[in-house]
């Protein structure tokens, strides 16, 4: 019989046992993997269509329903430029935001049914325990927000998780008459303390609450907000989006006029 | 003795000694992992706003109990005892991934709320608890007994926790509603205090007082 107390059969043990788990959870990792890439790349298509049509929607209702109204996608960097040779919906804004800022890309998708056209952006940036990305939906007037949703990797529950919830996401419906111009000059969407803009303010359209006890969750949104709308401003000024469309110039001016 | 005779003893014994019923019945009331040996109170608090996460949780400890019970047991007598710690911990971290690669994979809504809970399997003081007090000890048989009564102990306290949080808190049982429209016409409000952590404490506490005020054998003669 081995010294079972033996140092060299303590050392043997170990590296056996390592080699063995190690070998398991290889295997089960790539049974596992392909199902899971699919779930994440369904709930991608579920959270932009969600936005794009301001409701929820299961997985597979989204998966059926992706092709028939994401018309278009756009891939553009900081400076507005579109860069061929990209896919949207497979862009890894992960990757990207490891890269220096001006050399970052952003997504686009434009959801089309029949007359009503809207551009959903997505987003990606810091929480306080991790990443927190999201999509917004603008209307063809380029300005007007139609509808956002978020979503977290490890935010606090109760506190900054509640980004995801419909108590936060509904602040970005349509009826909340948020935009990003005020008249042609680029605001935004900030998150801040409630109260600090009051509702009755001009500025209040450009502006969300903030989650009480999650103040860095709502700052990392109110940042990544901002960096892909103007990105996205850039991008309309650019291409051409904005001037082109008389419609989107006619729904600029007026609601300027009635704010 | 000749080895005839061993069989033949072997023989008579039956499937399930009552000993071997105790190890399953017992955890599920004299010694009830969270009630009374008092483990894996955290998740207990953590996953039990609503019955299906509890659900899930509960499976994923019961596998990683009866898995872990019986890879240590049928290696228990290899183990240097210097290590055996660490190789505990090999062992439920290793099925621990399984079961969140698992959830990932073929119950990704599940997987999401459950989040870091998976994860906190592996510090779960039941698994780690079953081995060193009992697994290392114990030949395989027995070990699987042990983990599937500790196993379900935990989940029967969970359940019934979860049961009582999401009921009275959000007035539905795994999603579908109990309490209708027609109560909350009459003036009946959710109480939103069972969907925070500290009742999940308030019920875990009932749950011991009922079951000591039942079970005299509980409280200790002082």
């Amino acid at each position: 019989m081995v010294n079972k107390e033996s140092n060299s059969y303590t050392l043997i043990f170990s590296a056996v046992l390592v080699v063995l788990v190690g070998v398991l959870l290889t295997v089960v990792f790539e049974i596992t993997n392909t199902p899971y890439e699919k779930s994440v790349e369904m709930e991608k298509r579920q959270n932009i269509l969600s936005a794009a049509l301001g409701k929820a929607l299961s997985r597979e209702e989204a998966d059926g329903l992706f092709t028939k109204y994401i018309k278009d996608s756009k891939v553009y960097n900081a400076q507005g430029v579109e860069v061929q040779g990209q896919d949207a919906f497979n862009l890894d804004l992960a990757k990207e935001l490891k890269k220096s800022e001006s050399e970052q890309l952003y997504p686009l998708f434009v959801f089309q049914d029949g007359e009503v056209t809207r551009y959903i952006l997505g987003m990606r940036g810091t929480g306080l325990w991790g990443p927190v990305w999201g999509y917004i939906a603008i209307e063809s007037d380029l300005n007007s927000v139609f509808y956002a949703n978020f979503d977290h990797k490890g935010e606090t529950p109760g506190l900054g998780a509640e980004i995801k919830q419909p108590i936060f996401q509904d602040q970005f419906g349509l009826d909340k008459g948020k935009r990003i111009y005020n008249g042609s000059e680029f605001k935004g969407i900030v998150v801040e303390k409630k109260g600090r803009t009051s509702e009755s303010s001009p500025e209040f359209a450009h502006v969300v609450n903030g989650i009480s006890g999650g103040t860095i969750t709502s700052d990392g949104v109110s940042y990544m907000l901002q960096k892909y709308l103007k990105a996205f401003d850039a991008f309309a000024t650019k291409s051409g989006l904005k001037g082109s469309n008389v419609q989107a110039q006619l729904h600029l001016n007026a609601s300027t006029q009635n704010p | 003795m000749s080895t005839e005779t061993i069989a033949a003893v072997k023989e008579r014994k039956p499937l399930f000694t009552a000993k071997d019923r105790k190890l399953i019945t017992d955890p599920l009331d004299d010694d009830n992992p969270i009630t009374v040996q008092v483990l894996g109170i955290c998740s207990a608090l953590a996953v039990t706003v609503q019955v299906k996460p509890a659900l899930f949780m509960s499976m994923g400890v019961l596998f990683v109990l009866i898995m872990g019970n019986l890879v240590v047991s049928l290696i228990r007598n290899l183990i240097p005892s210097r290590v055996r710690i660490i190789v505990q911990l090999v062992i439920v971290a290793a099925l621990v991934t399984v079961v969140d690669q698992v959830l990932k994979a073929y119950a990704y809504d599940v997987s999401k709320e459950l989040s870091v809970f998976v994860g906190l399997i592996i510090t779960n003081c039941i698994v780690m608890g079953r081995l060193e007090a009992f697994a290392l000890a114990n030949k395989p048989g027995p070990a699987i007994l042990d983990g599937i009564g500790n196993g379900l102990g935990y989940s029967f306290i969970l359940l019934l926790v979860a049961v009582v949080r999401e009921l009275f808190g959000s007035g539905t049982i795994l999603g579908f509603p109990i309490i209708g429209e027609w109560a909350l016409n009459l003036g009946y409000k959710h109480n939103g205090l069972f969907v925070l952590p500290p009742m999940a404490l308030v019920i875990v506490g009932v749950i011991i007082w009922v079951q000591r005020s039942r079970n005299q054998k509980l409280i200790e003669a002082n």
